[in-house]
Parts: structure tokens; C-alpha cells; sequence
């Protein structure tokens, strides 16, 4: 167990390591942050609220789709059988989902300083839309780091991911709606903390999937 | 032949048969298309079934990794698209007359059409790659994983989303039926015709079969 542990914090100190030495990916993501979300307020101005919660989900979407999709197409086959025999599958996957998801959680936090500066802000309780972004950045990275594993296997791009993701991530993309509209009325709407715990039922699913499933697509 | 396909064609002429000859309770403004409820209830479970079944290949491949699981895999969860797809023919044909349309953003149309989604995407994955070992197991990985996400999703879908469907959150002013308004004899109709549709549902799928079964033994062999 503690072997473990030490296992994942070294892949997740070899990934922030590369991360800082190759900046322009995280650069890259934070622009198309940037620019995505540029585009959109010259599309739209300031939306309602309603149209702002859908806009700022969809876009979470995107951005997790093309924040994640690296993580596991830059890795050649020769380095991962270097990980397989240094770390094990379990470790790798792990690590994998939690530098993603702290990545995502990251873009969330931005986009949300974006959409608050550019799109207005019909936000009522914003520190409780903050912890709905941290959930929600979180859960959409576990999925899509999970569908990107895949999608390298079979050596496909990003669109693969977004194929495969975009029916199985419902779920968590209507719940994580349905939360944050309490943030937007004063009226305090039921269900809050219940829903809350159903999406991070759902977080335990799909870690607890990727890890029983990920060794299977490991080996060659 | 074996018994279980002369049980299938029995139950099937006999949901035929009972179902549009029984008298039917009546039931708002449903009349006699309540008789669908013969016909398009069973597309689901045997949607499910096929879906289900498929599923357990997908895992029997990963623990013995035969290239035939696979095929299994494959074929059953084609049948359940089929059977998704006229699942859903026969429930928008229905919901044009008593719902007053096709698709009214229903929690279970909805999960329908993800369900349709996903095992599409399988498909368009599987045959992204040509490698038949990798293929085999890349897909049974994205088909246990998209199954046991969309199980959630079709508890969570009618809590979230209001349900015309009978027993579903919102019934007010529903003008379907529920399960108590089904009467003794539309029952004794309902019950064989689950069993007599999954029955044909299998027995599609295992003639899909040993023809995919036959085509790779040949094409082995050359």
C-alpha cells in the first residue's frame, strides 16, 4: 500500500515535472480557454442565467475533452512498457486521474474568472457555484481521462474521445446543471446535498471502473 | 429445432393472437392503442437482455481472452440496437396519438437515445482499429465501462427529467396508464409476450452468429 503510494507520487511528480519543462501545452489549453470564451461573448454578450449555466457546462465539456486528450497520446509505447515495469497499472492509472484532475480543476476555476469578467455575473451564491466547479471539473476529468486511455490504445485523436464520452458523461453533465442552479436564485432548492453525494457516488463509480478495467488495456 | 424456438413462435402467436383479439380495459384517451403495450413494452427488455448479455461476453473475454467471446459480444448487443430502434418506432408511433408527439424529451426516450449513442460509438471504435486481439479487448473495456455508467444513468435520467411514462415523476394530466391498469387478461398477454420476444431476440442473434462464426473459420482458413 505504501508502495503504492510512493509509486503515484512520483508518476504525479514526473507529470507536473513535465508539465512545467514543456509549458506550451498548458499555455495551449489555457488560451483556448481564453479564446473559447472570447468567441462566446462576442457571440452571445450577457446571456440570463440559465443560457450562462448551459454555456458554462458545454464549454467544461470541451475543455476537459482537449485538457485530457494529451495525457495519455503523448506517451509512446516504449515508455509505457517502461512505466509497466517500474510502477504497475493500477499506480499509472491513478496517478493519471488525479493530475487530471487536479489540471481540470484548474481550467474550472479559470474559465469561471473568464465567464464572471466576460459573460456577466448572475451568480447569487458564488462560493457555492466555486465547489460546484471543483466537483464538477473533477468528475468530467475522471470520465474523459478514462475514454482517452482508450482512445490511445486504439491510436485515435481527440475527436474519438468526444465520441465516446459525450453519451456516458449525461449524467454527470444534467446533475452538475441541476446543482448549480441553486447558485444562480435566492430561493434555496432542495436536493442540494443529495445530488451533490449522488455525483460524487458516481466519481467513486468510474475511479473504481478505471482501475479494475485499465490493466486490460495496458497489456499488448 | 429446440424447444425454446417452438416456445418463442408459440408466445409469439400468442401475443399476437390474444393481443389484438382480448378485450382491453379503457383507459383515457388511449382506446385500442393500449394493444401496443404487447409489442413495443417487450423492445426494451429485450433491448436490456440482449444488452446485458452482451456485457457478459465482453467480461468472459477479458478473463479468457477467445477471439468467438468477442463475436458474442459483438452480435448481441447489434440485436439490442435493433431492438432499441424498433423499441423506439413503436413508442414515438404511440406517443403521436396519446402524447401528441413523436418525442416529447421523455426521461426513457432519452435513454434510449443514449443508449443507441453509446453502443454506436463501440461500433465506430471497433472498427477504428484492425488489429482482432486488440480490437477484441479494447472494445470489451469501453463496453463494460459505457454499461455500468449507463445503468446510473437510467436511474438518474427520471429524476431529473419530468416522465409522461406511467409511474414516472410528473403524472399529472398523464394520459398513459400504469401497471394497475392493466387487467387479468392484458397480464396473461404481457407476461409471455416478454418471454416469447427476448426468446426471438436470442434466437436472431444466434443465427447472426454462426453466420459471423462460419465467415471467420473461412476466412482463417484461406
Amino acid at each position: 500500500m505504501t508502495a503504492g503510494i510512493v509509486h503515484i507520487a512520483a508518476l504525479l511528480r514526473k507529470d507536473i515535472l513535465l508539465e512545467i519543462r514543456q509549458q506550451y501545452t498548458f499555455y495551449g489549453i489555457l488560451l483556448y480557454v481564453a479564446s473559447t470564451i472570447f468567441v462566446l461573448y462576442l457571440a452571445m454578450g450577457q446571456p440570463e442565467s440559465a443560457v450562462w449555466n448551459g454555456l458554462f457546462w458545454m464549454i467544461q465539456l470541451f475543455i476537459c475533452v482537449n485538457a485530457v486528450a494529451k495525457s495519455f497520446l503523448q506517451e509512446s509505447s516504449g515508455r509505457m512498457l517502461y512505466y509497466y515495469s517500474i510502477a504497475g497499472a493500477r499506480d499509472y492509472i491513478l496517478s493519471k486521474l488525479i493530475f487530471n484532475a487536479g489540471l481540470m480543476i484548474l481550467m474550472s476555476i479559470t474559465s469561471l474568472i473568464l465567464f464572471r469578467l466576460l459573460m456577466g455575473d448572475p451568480l447569487q451564491h458564488p462560493w457555492k457555484f466555486l465547489g460546484t466547479v471543483c466537483l464538477g471539473g473533477c468528475s468530467l476529468s475522471l470520465v474523459f481521462t478514462f475514454l482517452s486511455a482508450i482512445a490511445a490504445r486504439a491510436r485515435q485523436n481527440a475527436a474519438m474521445i468526444a465520441i465516446l464520452g459525450f453519451p456516458l458523461i449525461i449524467p454527470q453533465i444534467l446533475l452538475l446543471m441541476r446543482i448549480s442552479n441553486d447558485a444562480f436564485s435566492d430561493v434555496i432548492q432542495g436536493g442540494f446535498l443529495l445530488m451533490s453525494l449522488v455525483l460524487v457516488g458516481l466519481d467513486i463509480l468510474v475511479i473504481t471502473l478505471a482501475v479494475i478495467l485499465f490493466p486490460f488495456l495496458w497489456k499488448d | 429445432m429446440r424447444w425454446w424456438k417452438i416456445l418463442a413462435i408459440a408466445l409469439l402467436l400468442y401475443t399476437y393472437i390474444g393481443g389484438l383479439l382480448i378485450t382491453v380495459p379503457d383507459v383515457g384517451n388511449l382506446q385500442h392503442t393500449i394493444r401496443n403495450a404487447f409489442f413495443h413494452i417487450p423492445m426494451w427488455t429485450t433491448q436490456f437482455i440482449a444488452l446485458s448479455i452482451s456485457l457478459v461476453y465482453s467480461i468472459k473475454y477479458l478473463r479468457t481472452p477467445k477471439i468467438a467471446n468477442d463475436i458474442y459480444a459483438v452480435e448481441y448487443s447489434k440485436t439490442g440496437i435493433v431492438f432499441g430502434l424498433l423499441g423506439l418506432v413503436t413508442g414515438m408511433e404511440w406517443a403521436n396519438f396519446t402524447w401528441g408527439a413523436a418525442w416529447s424529451n421523455d426521461p426513457k426516450q432519452l435513454g434510449v437515445a443514449v443508449a443507441l449513442l453509446i453502443y454506436l460509438a463501440y461500433f465506430v471504435l471497433r472498427n477504428s482499429m484492425t488489429d482482432i486481439d486488440k480490437r477484441a479487448r479494447i472494445s470489451a473495456v469501453y463496453n463494460i465501462f459505457a454499461f455500468f455508467i449507463y445503468i446510473p444513468m437510467i436511474l438518474i435520467l427520471p429524476r431529473m427529467v419530468e416522465s409522461l411514462h406511467p409511474g414516472g415523476k410528473g403524472v399529472e394530466g398523464n394520459p398513459g396508464f400504469n401497471g394497475d391498469d392493466l387487467n387479468t387478461a392484458m397480464k396473461w398477454v404481457i407476461r409471455p409476450a416478454y418471454i416469447g420476444w427476448a426468446l426471438l431476440g436470442i434466437w436472431i442473434t444466434t443465427l447472426r452468429l454462426r453466420l459471423h462464426l462460419y465467415t471467420e473459420k473461412t476466412q482463417t482458413a484461406v
